[in-house]
C-alpha cells in the first residue's frame, strides 16, 4: 500500500513537473521550436534583459501584487476583528460577502469589475479612460480580502476572550490590548492570509485579463497576448528565471521555519 | 465598551464588498437585460441562451470527469505526504504548491508542445517506429489539462484533512481487528470527506469557467462556456449576451457548490 | 522574521514608487495600439522603429500593444474604456469608426510625410475625403500551403479549405469579416453583401467547413505552418512571405478566379487619444520613406509609397506575391464598410459558428 502511494506520488510529480521541463529546456534552444532542440545558447536571456517591456511588466505586476497584498492584509486583519464581535446574523452575512468573489468563478468576477469600472467610468463620469492601475489595484483589494479573512477569522475563534480583557483589566487601552495582545495571537493567520493574497494577486490571469486597459499590464495578460503571437522564446526564459527565484525563495522559507521550530522544540526540552 | 466600538470596524468591510462584489453583479444583471445596438431593455439575451445548453452542458461533464479524475490521482499522494516525516513533508508540500504560482498559460503551452502533431511524444513515437497518434485537439487533451492545471488544487485541502486525522482512531480500528482496506474506508475515508469536498469544488469551479485550456489544447467542437463568454466580450462586441451567460454561469457554480456543500455537511453531521 | 518580511516589503513597495516617480521627466507617452507582428522590432537585423523613434524624439514614450484582428481591437475600444493614441485598423474598420465617431480628424500640417503616399491609397471609400486615416500598408488575402503535403491538383480555389483529405490539417481566420469574406467568394456573393439570406448561406458554409478545420487562430498560424503542425491555412500575404523564410516548402496561392480581397490598413487617432500631437509625430515617422521600407522590407507588407520603394529589396519589388500585376487583381475587391446591423449580424453569426 505504502510503496503503491509512493510510486503514485512519484508518477504524479513527473507529471506535474514535465511541461515546466520543457519550459526550462526550450528556454536555452537555439530555434524557437519547442519541440526540437537544436543546440545550446543563452541567447534568449540576452533578448530578454533587452527587451524594453517585459521586465517592466513584471515590476508592474509587483507592485500590484504587493500593493493589493498589503492593503488588503491590514484592512482584511481589521475587519475581521469587526466581524468577529458582531452579532451572529451579522456575522452570517459579512461571511456570505466574503464567500460570494471564493465561489464566484474568476472570469464572472472579472466580467463583472469590468463591467462595473466602464460603466460608472464611462456612461455616469464620462470619462474616457476607466480602466487604470487604479481600478486594477482595487480588483486585486477585492478578491484578495477574502483570503484574509478566513485566514484570520479561525485565529481569531480560536484565541481566548479573556485574553484582550485582562490586558484591559491591566490598564491597556482598547488599542495597546490590539496591537500588543490580540495582534500576536492572530499573527500565523495573518501572515497565511498575506503570503496566500500576494500569490494569488502576482499569479492572477484571469480577472486582471478583464480589468486591465492598455496603459497599465501586468505580466500573466502580456503572456497571454504572447501566446497568440508567433512564440518568442525569451518568454521561456522568462519563466525560467521566476522558476528558479520562486523555488529558491520557498526552499529559503521552508528552512528558516525549520530551523525556528527546532529552536522551539529545543527550547521547550530545557 | 470596546467590543461595540470594534464592530464599527467591519461597516467599511461590509461597505468594499457590497460595492465591489455585489453592484457589479448587478450591473451584469443589466446588461444581461439590455440590447447591445440601442441599450433599451430585452429579453433577448436571455433567450437566446437555449442555444448554448450543450456548451453548457460539455464544461460541466469535462469539469466533473476532471475533478474525480483529480480526486483519483490526489489522494494516493496527499495521504502519501501526509505520512511522511515533517521535514520531507513541508517540502513535498512546497513542491506541489510551486507549479500553481508559475503562469498557468505557459504550462499549458508546454503541453502544446508536448501532445501536438508535430510535438515531442509524437517525434518520439515517429522516432522509435511507432505510429504517431492523435493526442491533441481531443475532449481527452482538454480532461488532461484541467487535471494538470487544477491538481494542486486538490491535493492540498486533501492533505489538510488527512494531517488532523487522529492517529489513534486508526490504532483503534486496527487494534480492532480491521484489516487495512477495512480501516481505510471506515476511518480515514469518511474522515476525509470535507478535504475530498473541498477540493472538488476548488477543482470544479475553476475547470468549469476556464477559457484558455480548451482553446489551446481542444479542438473546434470542444468549446466550453469560458471560451463563449470570453469571445462575446473580447471579439464578439457582444457584452450584453456575455453578461447572460456569466449570469448563468454564477447560477450553476452556486448551486452546485450548494449542493457539494449540503452533502458534506450531512457527512460531516454522520462523521461527528 | 516577520518584520524582518515586512521591512523587505516596504523597502520594495519604496523601490517601485520611487522608480515611478524617477521616470516622471518632461515625456509625454503615447499608447500605440497594432496588430501584433505589425512592426519592425529588431528581430532579425531588422529596424526597430520604436526604439528609433524614442531616439529621434526622446521626450515622446511609446506604449506598445498588440490586437489580433480589427474585431479584437474594436470590440476593446468601444466597451474597454480605454487609452489609445495610434491605432491601426482596416479598410472597412476605418469606415466604421468614421461612421460611429471614434475617430479624430488628422492635422496634417503635423504629417507632412502624407505626400509621399501614392494617389491610388487616396480617397478610397472608407475615408473619402481622407480626414481621418493615412495608409500604412496594403495586401492580399489568398491561400497558403505546404507543398509537401498538398497535392498541387487539389489547389484549385477556396474549396481547398473544405477539402476533407485535408481534415484537422486546415486553419481559418478566427474573425468574421475574412472568414466570411472566404465563404462569400466561394459561393459568388458580394463580399458587402447586407442580404440577410446571403449571410445564411454563408453562415451554413462555413459551418460545414467546421469539420475540418483544425482550429480559429490568427496570429498562431506562423508557428503552425511552419512546423507543419496544419498544412493549409488563408493568411495575409506579407506575412507568406515572413513565413517562406522559415519553411521553403511553403507557397502561396490566390484564388484569381473567384476572387480574393485586397486590403489596405491605415493609421489612425480614435478619439480616446490623449496625446494626439504626439500621435501625429509618431504617424509622420512612421511614414518617412526611408523608415517605411526598412519597416515593410521586414514585415513583408506592401508599401503604399513608390518613393519608399528605392529603399526595398529589388527581389521584393518584383515579387508578384507582394506586388501583383493588374491582370492578377482583375477579381480582388475589397471590403467597404457595412452598415451597423450587418457588421452586427455577422458577428453573432460568426459567433454561432465558433460556438455551435
Amino acid at each position: 500500500m505504502k510503496r503503491a502511494n509512493r510510486i503514485i506520488t512519484v508518477l504524479i510529480f513527473i507529471f506535474l513537473y514535465i511541461p515546466m521541463v520543457v519550459l526550462v529546456v526550450a528556454s536555452f534552444n537555439t530555434g524557437k521550436d519547442i519541440t526540437q532542440f537544436s543546440g545550446f545558447t543563452l541567447r534568449q536571456y540576452q533578448r530578454l534583459f533587452q527587451d524594453r517591456s517585459l521586465l517592466g511588466l513584471l515590476g508592474n505586476s509587483l507592485l500590484v501584487s504587493i500593493l493589493a497584498s498589503l492593503i488588503a492584509t491590514v484592512f482584511g486583519t481589521l475587519s475581521a476583528v469587526g466581524i468577529h464581535n458582531l452579532n451572529p446574523k451579522l456575522r452570517k452575512v459579512a461571511m456570505t460577502l466574503t464567500d460570494i468573489p471564493m465561489t464566484n468563478p474568476d472570469i464572472v468576477t472579472g466580467v463583472s469589475l469590468s463591467l462595473l469600472f466602464v460603466f460608472v467610468g464611462t456612461k455616469m463620469l464620462g470619462q474616457r479612460n476607466s480602466l487604470t492601475f487604479w481600478t486594477l489595484l482595487i480588483a486585486h483589494i477585492t478578491f484578495n480580502l477574502p483570503y484574509v479573512i478566513l485566514n484570520v477569522m479561525p485565529k481569531l475563534k480560536q484565541m481566548d476572550a479573556s485574553l484582550t480583557d485582562a490586558a484591559m483589566d491591566l490598564g491597556c487601552t482598547p488599542l495597546q490590548a490590539f496591537f500588543q495582545v490580540t495582534l500576536h495571537e492572530i499573527m500565523p493567520g495573518v501572515v497565511s492570509g498575506a503570503i496566500m493574497a500576494f500569490t494569488m494577486s502576482l499569479d492572477d490571469f484571469v480577472i486582471s485579463y478583464f480589468v486591465t486597459g492598455l496603459d497599465f499590464i501586468t505580466l500573466p495578460v502580456e503572456i497571454y497576448s504572447y501566446t497568440k503571437k508567433p512564440i518568442q522564446p525569451k518568454i521561456y526564459a522568462m519563466f525560467t528565471l521566476l522558476f528558479l527565484l520562486i523555488f529558491v525563495l520557498m526552499t529559503a522559507m521552508n528552512l528558516i521555519q525549520l530551523a525556528a521550530d527546532k529552536k522551539k522544540v529545543a527550547a521547550r526540552g530545557k | 465598551m470596546k467590543k461595540t466600538k470594534s464592530v464599527l470596524l467591519s461597516a467599511p468591510y461590509l461597505a468594499w464588498m457590497v460595492v465591489f462584489t455585489l453592484v457589479p453583479l448587478g450591473v451584469v444583471a443589466y446588461y444581461a437585460l439590455t440590447d447591445p445596438a440601442t441599450g433599451v431593455f430585452t429579453l433577448g439575451n436571455l433567450r437566446n441562451l437555449g442555444m448554448y445548453l450543450p456548451v453548457l452542458w460539455n464544461s460541466i461533464a469535462y469539469s466533473l470527469v476532471s475533478a474525480f479524475i483529480c480526486l483519483l490521482l490526489g489522494y494516493p499522494v496527499a495521504y502519501y505526504i501526509a505520512h511522511c516525516r515533517q521535514t520531507a513533508q513541508k517540502f513535498l508540500y512546497m513542491l506541489v504548491m510551486l507549479p500553481m504560482c508559475m503562469s498557468f498559460l505557459l504550462r499549458t503551452l508546454a503541453w502544446v508542445g508536448l501532445l501536438q502533431d508535430t510535438g515531442i511524444i509524437n517525434t518520439m513515437l515517429a522516432k522509435i517506429g511507432l505510429p504517431r497518434l492523435r493526442l491533441i485537439r481531443t475532449p481527452a487533451a482538454v480532461v488532461l489539462g484541467m487535471v494538470y492545471n487544477y491538481l494542486p488544487y486538490m491535493i492540498l485541502p486533501l492533505y489538510a484533512t488527512l494531517m488532523k486525522i487522529d492517529r489513534r482512531l486508526i490504532e483503534a480500528a486496527e487494534d480492532l481487528g480491521c484489516t487495512p482496506v477495512q480501516t481505510f474506508c471506515k476511518v480515514v475515508f469518511p474522515l476525509s470527506m470535507p478535504g475530498i469536498l473541498s477540493g472538488m469544488t476548488m477543482v470544479f469551479v475553476p475547470a468549469v469557467s476556464t477559457f484558455y485550456i480548451s482553446q489551446k489544447l481542444g479542438g473546434t467542437d470542444t468549446v466550453l462556456i469560458g471560451d463563449v463568454i470570453e469571445r462575446q466580450f473580447k471579439q464578439g462586441n457582444n457584452p450584453n449576451l456575455g453578461a447572460a451567460l456569466s449570469l448563468v454561469l454564477m447560477l450553476l457554480v452556486f448551486v452546485c457548490t450548494g449542493i457539494m456543500n449540503r452533502f458534506g455537511g450531512g457527512e460531516e453531521e454522520v462523521v461527528v | 522574521m516577520k518584520k524582518f518580511i515586512s521591512a523587505l516589503l516596504v523597502v520594495c513597495l519604496a523601490a517601485c514608487l520611487f522608480t515611478g516617480c524617477g521616470k516622471k521627466e518632461e515625456t509625454t507617452t503615447i499608447y500605440v495600439y497594432n496588430w501584433g507582428q505589425y512592426i519592425a522590432e529588431g528581430d532579425d537585423d531588422s529596424i526597430d522603429v520604436i526604439a528609433e523613434f524614442e531616439k529621434k524624439y526622446p521626450n515622446i514614450k511609446v506604449q506598445y500593444s498588440t490586437f489580433d484582428s480589427n474585431e479584437t481591437m474594436y470590440a476593446k475600444l468601444k466597451n474597454g474604456g480605454i487609452t489609445v493614441d495610434v491605432v491601426f485598423p482596416s479598410d472597412y474598420m476605418i469606415g466604421r469608426m468614421r461612421q460611429e465617431g471614434m475617430l479624430l480628424e488628422l492635422n496634417y500640417d503635423n504629417i507632412p510625410n502624407a505626400k509621399y503616399v501614392d494617389d491610388s491609397y487616396r480617397g478610397l471609400a472608407f475615408d473619402p475625403e481622407d480626414k481621418f486615416s493615412v495608409p500604412y500598408t496594403w495586401g492580399t488575402v489568398g491561400i497558403i500551403y505546404n507543398s509537401k503535403y498538398v497535392d498541387e491538383a487539389d489547389v484549385t480555389g477556396w474549396e481547398l479549405l473544405w477539402n476533407e483529405k485535408y481534415a484537422g490539417k486546415i486553419l481559418m481566420f478566427d474573425n468574421s469579416r475574412d472568414a466570411f469574406g472566404i465563404a462569400q467568394y466561394l459561393l459568388g456573393y458580394s463580399v458587402n453583401t447586407t442580404d440577410s439570406a446571403e449571410l445564411q448561406a454563408c453562415t451554413d458554409k462555413l459551418a460545414q467547413q467546421k469539420p475540418v478545420v483544425q482550429q480559429y487562430v490568427m496570429d498562431q498560424i506562423f508557428d503552425a505552418m511552419e512546423n507543419e503542425e496544419a498544412y493549409i491555412a488563408p493568411y495575409y500575404a506579407g506575412d507568406y512571405l515572413t513565413m517562406v523564410e522559415e519553411n521553403p516548402d511553403l507557397r502561396f496561392y490566390r484564388p484569381e478566379d473567384q476572387g480574393f480581397n485586397i486590403f489596405v490598413d491605415g493609421i489612425c487617432i480614435p478619439t480616446c487619444a490623449k496625446e494626439k500631437e504626439a500621435a501625429e509625430t509618431f504617424i509622420n515617422f512612421l511614414l518617412d520613406p526611408e523608415i517605411c521600407a526598412q519597416n515593410l522590407d521586414y514585415l513583408g507588407y506592401s508599401v503604399p509609397e513608390t518613393e519608399a520603394k528605392q529603399y526595398l529589396d529589388e527581389e521584393l519589388v518584383a515579387n508578384d506575391i507582394a506586388y501583383p500585376s493588374q491582370e492578377q487583381l482583375r477579381n480582388a475587391s475589397s471590403f467597404d464598410f457595412l452598415p451597423e446591423e450587418t457588421s452586427r449580424e455577422m458577428e453573432s453569426l460568426f459567433m454561432t459558428v465558433r460556438n455551435g
